[in-house]
């Protein structure tokens, strides 16, 4: 059933932590709209607000001013909320509890929903899961989060929302703990999430080279603020907004001068 | 004469099981003063062993199994933890970890833990001159002295703390410094700001020759002037950073760089092409080429045949169909 409503809609949506002299503004009078099956992505550099945003759109934290709806409705009752929005976070040895083992954390995590589905269902859906992220199910069996490789723990939790489909994502970094082979497989399976899914992403990043990959429109944010939003290509291409070619001009690329020095000292060495 | 030498490294680590685990199997190089060395590599794939070893700090469960590291000629190996932390740390090799957040202790100024660092090398040394030392040294590389050595290291932020623990593990004008990954906990444009703290570093004589380690290859790409890539505990290619970067010829190498992503024109259709599959368990023997499994261009020999690190196009290369 299409929804007609945007996603998430925030208007002049502020957030400020502490209070008197030593109040700090994490998010400054935003507003945007999120469409149904969009990725979008937020993008800059830290403490921008960007994560502050992910917790507000979780329904973690409530803004201090403006209004915030998911869906047409303001979010109430968390548990009900996270049934349809779902995080992926940037550590996943800190999501998953060390004491029990991945498989029975996986089908814990069906708890959330309304109607458990019977243990037989259970089971296939992490199966399919699991191989929706290229592990085969025996691979992990009894196995704990500690004897796994940062990138396989990565792809636990994106496996964990291949079995719980939620409507909605919230992806905190997912790729900042991994190498640049995983990264590619990881966008892998966001793209993956929406396409078979149709689910609505919302990416968040400091490199905007990801996100211009995975997105179909970029938020560049500064100081709290928006400072530009736009499709991939135009603020890619042609960024108006000066943090945004700041953070263009910062990622290290094969093709372009990005930061020399002065007197590099070439020399070859004898290596085997 | 070299200044870093190592040759023909093994390590392994030990399980519980007393299985050995070949983390690091036949790592040869030589780097001459004032060169940076960059090791590119994928997560497990033994870079960070490999620091481990140049430092020549065996702390168990990792063991030597074989081969030498120098320092201006002199060997490293076959210290404790102990001698290694108090004559070769520092002044011979300094480190540079990762997460900035973790080398400092939450509870201690920052000038009390640099000063616990000359104290621990000097015996005898003043409190007081040495704080003024510290104050000197600090804003002869930048930083705003007064201010960054009385912080708490909560009180400053990731970039400036990193630049903390650089500023702190090259105090004694160590002669080889070893970057491991120092900047991946970074945004970018901290990362930049690091980057740019570690070359005025370089230019302004504080020390000379560094490795360099990270996953990132454009980023080595204008760092290092030398580019080894590392698989499977063994270095698959190595030559200048024109030749790793542009003209890559192991196929490792290619898959790596087709991994990578870049916001430039044009480039959105290119997408980046995940290596399928896994590095082989180091903990069984290995035959013939360790990337032949997941090797889009393997062919029937590969398995069997140890694959031999020889030249091709002026690098070395551990491929027999590197041509």
């Amino acid at each position: 059933m299409p929804n007609e409503k945007p996603v998430f809609s925030a208007a002049g949506v502020s957030r400020v932590f502490g209070h008197g002299k030593k109040a700090v503004t994490a998010l400054d009078n935003v507003s945007f709209h999120i469409a149904d099956q969009e990725i979008v992505s937020l993008v800059g550099g830290s403490g921008c607000g960007k994560s502050v945003l992910a917790k507000i759109m979780l329904g973690l934290i409530t803004p201090t001013a403006g209004q915030f709806l998911y869906r047409g409705n303001p979010i109430g009752d968390a548990r009900e909320h996270w049934r349809e929005v779902q995080p992926v976070f940037q550590d996943p040895f800190s999501c998953f509890n060390q004491f029990f083992s991945i498989r029975s954390q996986l089908k814990a995590s069906f708890g959330i929903l309304n109607t458990r589905p019977s243990r037989r269902e259970m089971e296939e859906r992490v199966d399919h899961a699991l191989r929706a992220v290229n592990i085969e199910p025996p691979e992990i069996e009894g196995k704990y989060p500690f004897e796994l490789s940062g990138g396989q723990m990565q792809r636990m939790l994106l496996a964990r929302i291949f079995a719980l489909r939620p409507r909605v994502l919230i992806a905190d970094e997912p790729t900042s703990m991994v190498d640049a082979c995983v990264r590619a497989n990881i966008l892998d399976y966001l793209m993956k999430l929406k396409e078979e899914l149709g689910m609505t992403i919302v990416f968040i990043t400091h490199d905007i080279g990801l996100a211009y990959y995975v997105s179909d429109r970029i938020f560049i944010m500064h100081h709290g603020r928006i400072v530009e939003h736009g499709p991939p290509d135009r603020v890619t291409m042609h960024p108006e907004n000066e943090h945004t070619v700041k953070l263009l001009d910062d990622i290290p690329s094969i093709h372009k001068d990005w930061l020399s020095r002065t007197n590099v000292s070439r020399k070859p060495g004898a290596v085997h | 004469m070299p200044i870093f030498e190592v040759d023909n490294l093994h390590l392994h680590y030990l399980t519980r099981f007393k299985d050995r685990i070949h983390a690091v199997s036949g790592v040869s190089f030589a780097m001459e003063k004032g060169e940076v060395f960059g090791i590119a590599g994928e997560s497990g794939c033994g870079k960070s062993t490999l620091v481990n070893g140049c430092m020549g700090l065996f702390i168990p469960p990792l063991y030597p199994t074989s081969g030498e590291v120098r320092v201006a000629g002199e060997s490293i190996m076959g210290r404790t933890p102990d001698d290694v932390r108090r004559n070769v740390l520092g002044r011979k090799v300094a480190m540079i970890p990762q997460g900035a957040f973790n080398s400092l202790n939450p509870t201690r100024k920052i000038k009390d833990l640099a000063a616990d660092m000359i104290a621990s090398h000097e015996n005898g040394a003043n409190r007081s001159e040495i704080y003024e030392r510290l104050r000197e040294r600090f804003a002869r590389i930048g930083m705003q002295a007064d201010t960054v050595l009385n912080a708490f290291p909560i009180e400053l932020t990731a970039g400036m703390r990193q630049r903390c623990v650089i500023a702190i593990s090259t105090l004694l004008d160590p002669q080889m410094v070893i970057a491991d990954e120092p900047t991946s906990a970074l945004d970018v444009t901290t990362q930049k700001s690091v980057i740019r703290m570690i070359f005025d570093l370089l230019d302004k004589g504080i020390f000379s020759t560094m490795i360099f380690i990270t996953h990132e290859l454009p980023l080595l790409r204008h760092v290092a002037g030398r580019i080894a890539v590392m698989y499977a505990g063994q270095f698959v290619e190595v030559g200048t950073t024109e030749q790793v970067v542009f003209d890559p010829r192991h196929p490792y190498t290619q898959a790596l760089m087709g991994a990578m992503l870049s916001a430039e024109p044009g480039q959105k259709q290119k997408k980046p092409v995940a290596i399928e599959g896994a590095p082989p368990n180091l903990a069984l023997p290995i035959h013939g080429c360790r990337f032949a499994e997941r090797c889009p261009v393997a062919r029937a020999d590969c398995v069997s045949t140890e694959q031999e690190i020889r030249t091709v196009a002026g690098r070395e290369v551990r491929c027999a169909y590197a041509e």
